[in-house]
């Protein structure tokens, strides 16, 4: 491989990884405070495709590519970025809160069913066919001493990574990120101490909405708006997730890359058949938690007797 | 319309026995599989590769086709039964997706998206149990599911059922108890796997074709739903479930509305079930099979 | 008679060691106390003499056999049973099945058969193997007086009853040895009674005891030998009467409390 190749590849996965780092980072967020696999995750990241498809289509009109689009564009991801955190809460009020002293099976159930309801009520009212998403500037790629970047790729890598370093700086630096972490550790601890951990638990479950809607609308602008699209990208998201070290930040947003990275290098190098893409991912987390189970960043967790 | 209640209730001794399958692994072990469409599509495409290529008997698949489901649980199983309930979930749900993809991919065996076509009718002494005239056929599925659900149901009552129950209520103490944990989730598994691989055979010889698209994750909520719905740890429960879940999902057919009733209402019918049972009544309509023991005349 | 033996066992957590190479030997037949101040390394001793954690140095003998690193369930059907701490009975389950769990491996034509037979067995011979098991474990709980409490949930019981619910759970397995993790924790002074009476029971029915505990009463009561743990390593060991007056215990522990 040449290492123009190398760096076309490189560059693909790259921003592939991105946006799986960014839909990581709501499962992580979620496991790390409940202990529990948001399965519904994946459909939020449907739900902020299609918002932002619509918003942006409502206010593109007819207008021409230019400065209007692109702001266009950004006011759509911004509006679905709401609408996505009120969904999230909501669910989460609805369907998580009331199982938190349940058995370990129940929250986990409920998800599966918010998720099905989700997709499916999107294809019964939206049709099951699959939306183009307009690139609101002119996507025609530039040719870099022959690695060749589309300015999606470049919005994708700035976006996600301003995503990244505000939520990093947001739990690290702030009052709130603060509490968000004492919940993490210890829900009841946390609540003697006077954080209102129900107020942190509904902020995670909208920022982690919120940066699902990014993604959602980062990944449509390649592969379209469909009812299922959450589904498969969404549990390659949770596989980096794990990878990471599931209840890491940072451990997410390594694990998305590294996930983007072996799924563009597994088949323009190793030349594993795009049909069998999807296996990559299953195959890496079964790896990783038969030899790591904690993932790369994870804290192993015993049980105390 | 009465033809569609007999197909109900085909489909509903078909997957009774995925649910009791699931029942043994999710009900009693307390571990949430989420890939019984995947073993059920290996003993349907057992079957289907075995009868049209190499011209054996349905009676001679069965088995095979159990076989080769309780290997792939195995397979499955060891390594990731050491996980927490939710990597499990993951797991599982990713060897299902695998197990499609396979099938979608390797066209010489499997003939890809176009499935396999033409898998002759089972016979019996004889006679032929033609899928279209549903009454031999439907006797045969209860025939399954009666046997499946005395062996099931027997085991769970043995000390080996009480044995997988300790391991859900807590490893620590059934380890201290001298019980095998990894052992007796792995033989859970194995088990729910094989007859799941049972109802793939007799899905493959109603429907006398296979394709991929039949056995989507779809499949797999559905059959937890109808454990969780009729009861977790009950066998009865699951068959229950099962029955009113295919009632369910019939219900256009059967009432002549499916030009009213859109193709998704179902399924959001199921995600409502999920969410709503764990909140109001987690422990389903039936609850839980108890014993009670030391009363006259046995428990 | 040494009945089980460890030589040297350490376990850290990475730079925490929490038992520092202890030698701690118990005798047959006798009640053997084990007591330290909180956090002195009691329960990760328990822990990896019972197999629920591994020794990350030295060794464990049980009769003589190098029982180090052995899975817990194994190290129970070679004869050793323990309680918890944190109680960790079958709560949704009831107090005799509780028990009948406990008889899991005991049961079957024989433990030296396959375990295909005796899986079979329990299949084909269900009704009378089920009555075996139930027997036995009403007898235990005979034992404890709790046969009224039969089809009661665990998680109902009484705290107090809880505690003996699970030691008659381990005593099911028919152990030579049984490891009790403060059995007296949160019992008030009745049922502490109630329990060193069981305990002595136990103790005549030719079973070894060995129990972590902190109420220095029962104790004393009923030890006829103490080992002192602190800071993971072993401070002193001897009878009821020379651990009272040992200075190093006085000063560790005891000490503290009299001060």
């Amino acid at each position: 491989m040449g290492t123009a190749e190398f760096f076309q590849h490189l560059m693909n996965g790259l921003t592939l990884g991105g946006i799986y780092a960014l839909i990581a980072l709501g499962y992580t967020m979620v496991y790390g405070i409940l202990k529990f696999i948001n399965f519904a995750h994946g459909d939020i990241l449907m739900v902020g495709a299609y918002v932002g498809l619509f918003v942006f289509d409502l206010l593109r009109g007819s207008s021409p590519l230019g400065t209007w689009t692109v702001v266009a564009f950004f006011l759509a991801m911004l509006i679905s970025m709401a609408v996505c955190a009120i969904l999230g809460m909501t669910i989460e009020r609805i369907a998580y809160k009331p199982l938190r002293r349940a058995t370990r099976l129940a929250p986990l159930l409920s998800a599966i069913g918010v998720s099905f309801i989700l997709s499916n009520s999107a294809a019964w009212m939206l049709g099951t066919q699959s939306r183009k998403f307009n690139y609101p500037f002119d996507n025609s790629s530039i040719n870099l001493a022959g690695v060749i970047i589309t300015p999606h790729q470049i919005l994708i890598l700035v976006v996600s990574l301003v995503m990244m370093l505000a939520l990093k700086l947001f739990v690290d630096k702030t009052r709130m990120g603060k509490a968000m972490r004492a919940t993490s550790l210890d829900q009841d601890t946390a609540m003697l101490m006077g954080i209102n951990v129900n107020k942190v638990i509904s902020l995670t479950f909208a920022i982690g909405s919120a940066l699902a809607a990014v993604g959602g609308i980062l990944i449509a602008l390649d592969f379209k708006v469909y009812p299922s699209m959450g589904t498969m990208t969404g549990l390659k998201a949770f596989v980096a997730a794990v990878v990471g070290g599931i209840g890491n930040i940072s451990g997410a947003m390594f694990g998305g890359i590294l996930l983007g990275l072996l799924e563009t290098f597994g088949v323009a190098v190793l030349g594993i058949p795009s049909g069998l893409k999807d296996t990559i991912a299953f195959g890496v987390l079964i790896i990783i938690l038969l030899v790591k189970p904690e993932g790369l960043f994870g804290k192993v967790e015993k049980e105390k007797v | 319309m009465f033809n569609f209640f007999l197909l109900i209730l085909i489909y509903t001794g078909i997957y009774a026995l995925m649910a009791i399958g699931q029942n043994i692994i999710t009900g009693y072990g307390g571990m949430l599989s989420l890939c019984q469409a995947g073993f059920f599509a290996i003993g349907s495409y057992a079957t289907a590769i075995l009868s049209v290529r190499f011209g054996w008997s349905f009676w001679a698949t069965l088995p095979v086709a159990a076989i080769i489901s309780a290997l792939f649980g195995l397979l499955i199983g060891l390594p990731t039964l050491r996980l927490k309930g939710d990597y499990l979930a993951i797991a599982t749900l990713g060897f299902g997706e695998i197990v499609r993809n396979i099938l979608n991919n390797w066209d010489s065996v499997t003939n890809g998206p176009m499935g396999i076509q033409k898998i002759p009718m089972p016979t019996l002494f004889g006679l032929t149990i033609n899928p279209y005239k549903k009454y031999a056929f439907l006797v045969m599925v209860i025939i399954f599911v009666i046997i499946a659900y005395i062996l099931f149901q027997r085991l769970a009552r043995s000390r080996m059922g009480r044995a997988l129950t300790a391991v859900r209520e807590d490893e620590i103490a059934a380890q201290s108890m001298g019980i095998n944990i990894t052992k007796y989730k792995v033989y859970a598994f194995v088990l729910g796997a094989s007859v799941a691989g049972i109802a793939g055979s007799l899905q493959a010889a109603f429907s006398l074709s296979v394709t991929p698209g039949t056995y989507t994750f779809m499949v797999s909520v559905m059959v937890l739903c109808m454990v969780v719905l009729g009861g977790m740890g009950n066998f009865k429960a699951a068959i229950l479930g099962t029955f009113i879940i295919q009632l369910i999902s019939y219900f256009p057919q059967l009432t002549g509305l499916s030009s009213v009733i859109p193709p998704q209402f179902k399924q959001i019918l199921f995600g409502l079930i999920l969410v709503v049972m764990m909140i109001w009544r987690p422990q389903g309509l039936l609850g839980r099979e108890e014993h009670t023991y030391g009363v006259k005349g046995g428990k | 008679m040494t009945i089980l033996e460890t030589e040297a066992l350490t376990r850290a957590y990475g730079g925490v060691v929490a038992v520092n190479k202890v030698d701690f030997s118990v005798e047959s037949g006798l009640i053997t106390g084990l007591i330290g101040p909180n956090g002195a390394g009691k329960t990760t001793l328990f822990n990896n003499m019972t197999g629920l954690d591994i020794p990350s140095g030295g060794k464990v003998f049980f009769n003589n056999k190098d029982i180090t690193g052995f899975p817990a369930h194994k190290i129970c059907r070679m004869g050793i049973a323990r309680t918890f701490q944190n109680i960790r009975l079958f709560k949704d389950l009831s107090v005799v099945e509780n028990v009948m769990i406990g008889r899991h491996f005991k049961t079957g034509p024989s433990e030296t058969k396959g375990r295909f037979v005796n899986a079979l067995h329990s299949y084909v011979y269900l009704k009378r193997e089920e009555q075996e098991i139930y027997e036995k474990a009403d007898s235990w709980l005979d034992f404890f007086d709790m046969g009224q409490f039969k089809n009661e949930l665990a998680k109902n019981l009484p705290y107090g009853k809880q505690r003996e619910l699970e030691i008659a759970r381990a005593l099911a397995t028919e152990p030579e040895l049984l490891f009790l993790d403060e059995p007296a924790a949160g019992m008030n002074p009745q049922e502490t009674e109630h329990l060193m009476s069981i305990i002595r029971k136990i103790r005549d029915l030719g079973i070894t005891v060995v129990l972590i505990e902190h109420d220095m009463k029962l104790v004393m009561n009923i030890c006829d030998t103490i080992t002192v743990l602190n800071y993971g390593q072993k401070l002193a060991e001897g009878t009821p009467r020379e651990i009272k007056h040992n200075p190093r215990v006085i000063e560790a522990y005891l000490g503290k409390e009299e001060a």
